[in-house]
């Protein structure tokens, strides 16, 4: 008991520095994902049918596929094939570059899907009323049809950012530093300690703290829109 | 000069001809329904004037102005059509009102809109807002609906939100008010509310298109019937000429089919 006292600042140390990298990768995840899923619904909506097409196929393939493939290959291929070599920074950050870049389009291909649903599923005449009375096509989308759509796209939404959040941890298939990697550290050998089994169980309280909180936010956010129907 | 000249109006889906050379013109200040079974294309009609269907052909000209050109494809842009629209206003079947506003807002947020481009909107934004409010108040208060002004959509009942629906189509002035089938998404026992105001907007000399399947209400409303079958006009007159004069077999079969039903 003495000894988990002793060891406890030490990983709580680095099972927080863990955890903010986990937190950066969610949150630039969000911030990149969050538009460019918007605009990839746009182009799977599109009247355009090349553009339509390929959207739909890129959507297909990302999504048809694992994320750490994806991440093996945007963070090793290049070194292989490019003739510069690889284009990823040495270090952490190269490896966060890569990771982001890689969830950011991972991510953005999911919620595009959800835009997409969110967005077909506003009934027909809403669009057409904000026509008869004058409205710009873009003022139906910022007036009319954007609060509707983000109500209904607020439940499968928070189930995919959960999903994030514990997603973030497969990217230590290229050795980011994120929590699971630090926790993972002191069974292997790390700040002196080795075959410590504690920490990794410990990194789960983090993410269970941290998707209650998302929870808790989500339901808030449900009951804030429930004002119509 | 007639407020409204339809003029040939064609329009296909496909293979399919839903409106075959449709012409006719309505005064100012008169009710005009239009009545025909389901598929005879008289919704189509409402659209089209509306532009929420582009004619295949045709012209639309309302005071004289030439709205709409089949062979004018100029006359197309959107930024035209969204002010050119605006000599009509629709009230749809199924309401449509927006969810996330109040009965009051819904019927505002247009004007407000419209408002904001007018070149002193900045100058005089709360006088604005003051007057778009209060023509809206004053609408509503038209349509029975003093008590209901912050009520959300759906804590309305139906008939409610089709006069709603109304004023929010009043609201902006329209030249010529189109309602299709106002009543038909109505539980019987509220279809009355809605049809006494669309009889009183009648009696104030509002000029107004009615495509309906109440009989009854389009004799009685009306001052000019339309009878459409197949896409085609197949009789118009005033009501007693359609109802009880008409020699026509088909408005015969038709009507005779609608008194067996109701």
């Amino acid at each position: 008991m003495e000894q988990f006292f002793t060891q406890f600042p030490t990983v709580l140390g680095a099972l927080n520095e863990g955890f903010l990298q986990t937190l950066r990768l969610f949150a630039i995840t969000l911030v990149g994902a969050l538009p460019l899923g918007l605009i990839i619904s746009f182009g799977s909506m599109s009247r355009f049918t090349p553009l339509r097409a390929l959207t739909r196929l890129v959507v297909w393939i990302i999504r048809g596929t694992p994320l750490m493939l994806q991440l093996l290959i945007l963070f090793y291929i290049p070194g292989y094939v490019l003739p510069g070599g690889s284009p990823w920074p040495g270090g952490e950050s190269g490896r966060f570059m890569a990771s982001a870049i890689a969830f950011i389009i991972n991510y953005s291909c999911y919620f595009s899907e959800i835009y997409r649903g969110g967005i077909q599923s506003v009934p027909r005449g809403q669009q057409e009323a904000g026509l008869v009375l004058g409205m710009t096509r873009r003022q139906i989308f910022f007036k009319v049809t954007l609060l509707q759509m983000i109500k209904r796209i607020v439940p499968p939404m928070s189930n995919e950012i959960i999903t994030l959040v514990k997603d973030t941890s497969l990217a230590r298939i290229i050795s980011l530093q994120e929590i699971i990697w630090a926790g993972y550290a002191f069974l292997k050998g790390s700040h002196g300690y080795s075959g410590l089994v504690w920490p990794l169980f410990f990194t789960g309280v983090y993410y269970l703290i941290f998707n209650g909180i998302l929870t808790l936010f989500f339901g808030w956010l449900e009951r804030k829109l429930d004002y119509f129907r | 000069m007639p407020i409204l000249e339809v003029q040939n109006i064609n329009k296909s889906f496909g293979a399919t001809k839903v409106l075959d050379d449709i012409s006719f013109s309505l005064e100012r200040g008169k009710a005009l329904a239009i009545i025909g079974s389901s598929g005879s294309g008289k919704t189509t009609l409402l659209r089209c004037l509306n532009f929420l269907e582009t004619p295949n052909a045709g012209r639309i000209l309302v005071n004289g102005e030439t709205l709409f050109d089949a062979a004018d494809r100029s006359s197309k842009s959107d930024a035209e059509i969204r002010k050119r629209r605006l000599h009509f206003g629709m009230v749809f079947q199924s309401f449509n009102l927006f969810p996330q506003y109040t009965a009051l807002e819904n019927v505002m947020l247009a004007s407000l809109l419209l408002a904001k481009e007018r070149p002193d909107y900045k100058q005089n934004k709360h006088a604005i807002h003051e007057e778009i409010e209060g023509h809206a108040i004053e609408l509503l208060s038209q349509m029975s609906l003093e008590g209901r002004m912050n009520h959300y959509p759906h804590q309305l009942s139906g008939g409610q939100q089709q006069r709603v629906a109304i004023a929010r189509a009043l609201a902006l002035h329209p030249d010529i008010l189109c309602f299709d089938e106002p009543t038909s998404a109505l539980d019987p026992e509220l279809t009355g509310e809605v049809l006494k105001v669309i009889r009183s907007l009648a009696d104030q000399h509002t000029t107004m298109i009615i495509v309906t399947h109440e009989m009854a209400f389009a004799r009685d409303v009306a001052d000019y019937v339309l009878f459409m079958d197949g896409g085609v006009i197949v009789e118009e007159g005033t009501p007693t000429e359609l109802f009880e004069n008409t020699q026509n077999e088909r408005t015969k079969a038709f009507l005779s089919r609608f008194s067996q039903n109701s």
